[in-house]
C-alpha cells in the first residue's frame, strides 16, 4: 500500500508497510496514480502528450527499482510476527486520578468540570500508595514505569502527589524500577515552591492553556467567571524558563469557536514556549464548540498554514516544537509498539481518588468500564483483552488506512464517544490526525531543502 | 535517481528484528490526552 500527497510544492509517496518516504517529481506523482493498474506500455500511452517515451520509461525504471528493494508496495509482514502476536502487555503507565475538583470552569472539560461525573474528592495517600504497589506488582519485567497526576487539578491535592512521589523513589530502589512522574496542571496555583517542586522531581509538566488571551478566556475561566490567561501565563513562562532542557508541554484544546488555532500555537510560540500541543476538542454531542464535518477544510488548512510557519521557523534558527509534527523519521517507536495502540486497558489505565481502575482517564466515570480496584487482587481481565485487542488489525477501518502506523488505531475514547464501539475510530479524528501526519512529512522534506 | 529522492528507508521492516521491548512511553502520557498519535514517540532502545 502506498500514499502520495502534495503539499504546497512537495510531492511525497509514502510506502505504508515499510515506513519509507520518498520525495518524487510531478512525472512519478502521475505514473504512481495506476502504476498497479497497467502496463508499461498503456503508462507511456497515457503519458505521451506530457513527457518523452525516454523520460517515461526512466521514471518507471526507478519505481521498480524501490519496489525491489521493498521500499514501495510492500507487504505487511507483521500480522503474525512474533513479538506481536505473543506480547503479553504488563501494567507500565498510571493515570492518577490525585483530585476530581477542579478550581477552574472548563467549557469543554470532558471529565464535567473536574468531578468526572461524582462526587468532587481527593486522592488519599493509602489509594495513590496502593495505586504505585499495584503497578510496580503488574510490571513484569518493564524497568521504566510512568505516572501521571491527572486531575481535575492535581495542585488541589499537592501534599499527597509529595508524598507519593516520596513513596515511589524509596519502593524504585528495591525493586529496581524507575519512576517518571509528570503532571497536568492548570497553573492556577503554581507558587514558586510547587514550582521548584514539580522542576525537581517531574520527568514531564504539562501546563494547560488554550493559546490566545480572548480565545483560553473563552473556555477556561475560574468559578467567578474570569478567565485565566493573566494569572497563569506568567507561571507558565516562569515553569517553562526553569525546565531548562526538561521536557515540558503546554497544552491546549481547539474548538469550532477557534478554527483558527494556528494563531494560537504561533501565539504560545511568540511567548517563549517551545513546546506545544493543541488538540482537537472532544465533544460528540450538539454543543456549539463541537467540531463538524464542515469544518474539515479550515482545520486542513490552519494544519497547513501552522505547517508552512513552523518551516519558516526553524529556518530562521526560531523553531519551536508542536507535539503532531514531532515525527521523527529514523528514531521513532517499532512497529510492534505501532501496532499494539495507546496501550489504554492493557499497559495504560487510570485510578480515580476512591481507588477505582479504568482503561484510561477518558473512561474514568463509566461504570461499565470499571475494571476493579486497587484494594482488589485481581483486574478485570475481559475488558483488558477487549481493548489488547482493539488494534489496526482488528479495527475494520484500519485495515486500509495508509495513516495505521502512526496513529496505531486513534483513541479507544474517542471511538467509544462517538460510536459506542473501541473497534470503530472517530472519523473525523482520522481526517484531523491524517492531515497532521501529511503536514509532518512535509515538514521533514521542506527542512532538507 | 533523478526523480525521486528517500527521506528514510524500511525503517519498519527493521524496527520489528528487536522490536516490542515496551519501555518506550505511553503516547497519553506525553502531552496529548486525547488524540494519540504513536509515531512520534521515542525508541527507547536504540
Amino acid at each position: 500500500m502506498i500514499h502520495k500527497f502534495q503539499f504546497d510544492d512537495v510531492k511525497i509517496v509514502l510506502d505504508v508497510n515499510s515506513g519509507s518516504v520518498h520525495v518524487i517529481d510531478q512525472i512519478i506523482y502521475e505514473i504512481l496514480d495506476d502504476y498497479k493498474e497497467i502496463s508499461k506500455e498503456q503508462i507511456i500511452d497515457k503519458l505521451k502528450n506530457k513527457y518523452s517515451d525516454e523520460e517515461i520509461v526512466e521514471a518507471i525504471e526507478e519505481i521498480k527499482f524501490l519496489e525491489k528493494e521493498g521500499l514501495l508496495y510492500s507487504k505487511d509482514t507483521y500480522v503474525n510476527h512474533s513479538s506481536f502476536v505473543n506480547r503479553k502487555p504488563v501494567i507500565k503507565a498510571l493515570c492518577l486520578h490525585i483530585a476530581h475538583d477542579c478550581n477552574i470552569r472548563c467549557k469543554y472539560c470532558f471529565a464535567s468540570q473536574g468531578d468526572f461525573k461524582g462526587q468532587r474528592s481527593l486522592m488519599s495517600e493509602e489509594v495513590g500508595k496502593k495505586a504505585l504497589d499495584l503497578l510496580i506488582e503488574n510490571s513484569g519485567n518493564r524497568k521504566n514505569l510512568e505516572v501521571d497526576f491527572f486531575g481535575g487539578e492535581p495542585l488541589m491535592n499537592f501534599e499527597v502527589i509529595k508524598k507519593l512521589v516520596e513513596y515511589g523513589r524509596a519502593r524504585e530502589k528495591e525493586t529496581r524500577k524507575n519512576f517518571r512522574f509528570t503532571i497536568t496542571t492548570n497553573g492556577v496555583l503554581l507558587n514558586d515552591e510547587k514550582m521548584n517542586y514539580i522542576n525537581e522531581n517531574m520527568d514531564n509538566v504539562v501546563l494547560s492553556i488554550d493559546g490566545r488571551k480572548q480565545v483560553n478566556d473563552n473556555m477556561r475561566y475560574t468559578i467567578n467567571g474570569d478567565g485565566t490567561y493573566d494569572v497563569i501565563i506568567p507561571k507558565f513562562q516562569k515553569m517553562a524558563n526553569m525546565r531548562n532542557g526538561k521536557n515540558y508541554f503546554v497544552r491546549g484544546t481547539f474548538t469550532r469557536e477557534n478554527l483558527d488555532f494556528s494563531s494560537d500555537v504561533l501565539h504560545l510560540a511568540d511567548l517563549g514556549f517551545e513546546s506545544t500541543s493543541i488538540e482537537p476538542v472532544v465533544e460528540a454531542g450538539e454543543k456549539s464548540y463541537a467540531i463538524r464535518e464542515a469544518d474539515l477544510p479550515q482545520i486542513f488548512n490552519e494544519y497547513e498554514t501552522l505547517a508552512k510557519e513552523y518551516v519558516k521557523r526553524k529556518k530562521e534558527g526560531k523553531g519551536f516544537s508542536f507535539f503532531h509534527f514531532m515525527i521523527d523519521l529514523n528514531q521513532g517507536p517499532c512497529v510492534i509498539k505501532r501496532l499494539s495502540g495507546c496501550g489504554a486497558g492493557s499497559e495504560y489505565m487510570a485510578v480515580t481518588p476512591e481507588g477505582d481502575i479504568y482503561p484510561c482517564h477518558q473512561f474514568v466515570g463509566n461504570e461499565k468500564f470499571k475494571m476493579g480496584s486497587v484494594f482488589e487482587d485481581e483486574i478485570n481481565s475481559t475488558i483488558g483483552e477487549e481493548f489488547k485487542n482493539a488494534n489496526v488489525y482488528t479495527k475494520e477501518k484500519c485495515n486500509d488506512c495508509w495513516a495505521k502506523f502512526y496513529c496505531s488505531g486513534g483513541c479507544h475514547a474517542n471511538a467509544y464517544n462517538f460510536h459506542k464501539n473501541i473497534n470503530q475510530p472517530y472519523e473525523l479524528g482520522c481526517e484531523m490526525e491524517k492531515k497532521r501526519i501529511e503536514c509532518s512529512l512535509a515538514i521533514h522534506a521542506k527542512l532538507l531543502k | 535517481m533523478k526523480h525521486i529522492k528517500t527521506l528514510t528507508k524500511s525503517t519498519l521492516k527493521e524496527s520489528a528484528v528487536k522490536g516490542g521491548c515496551g519501555e518506550c512511553q505511553t503516547s497519553c502520557q506525553s502531552a496529548c490526552k486525547t488524540s494519540c498519535t504513536v509515531a512520534n514517540q521515542e525508541c527507547e532502545n536504540r
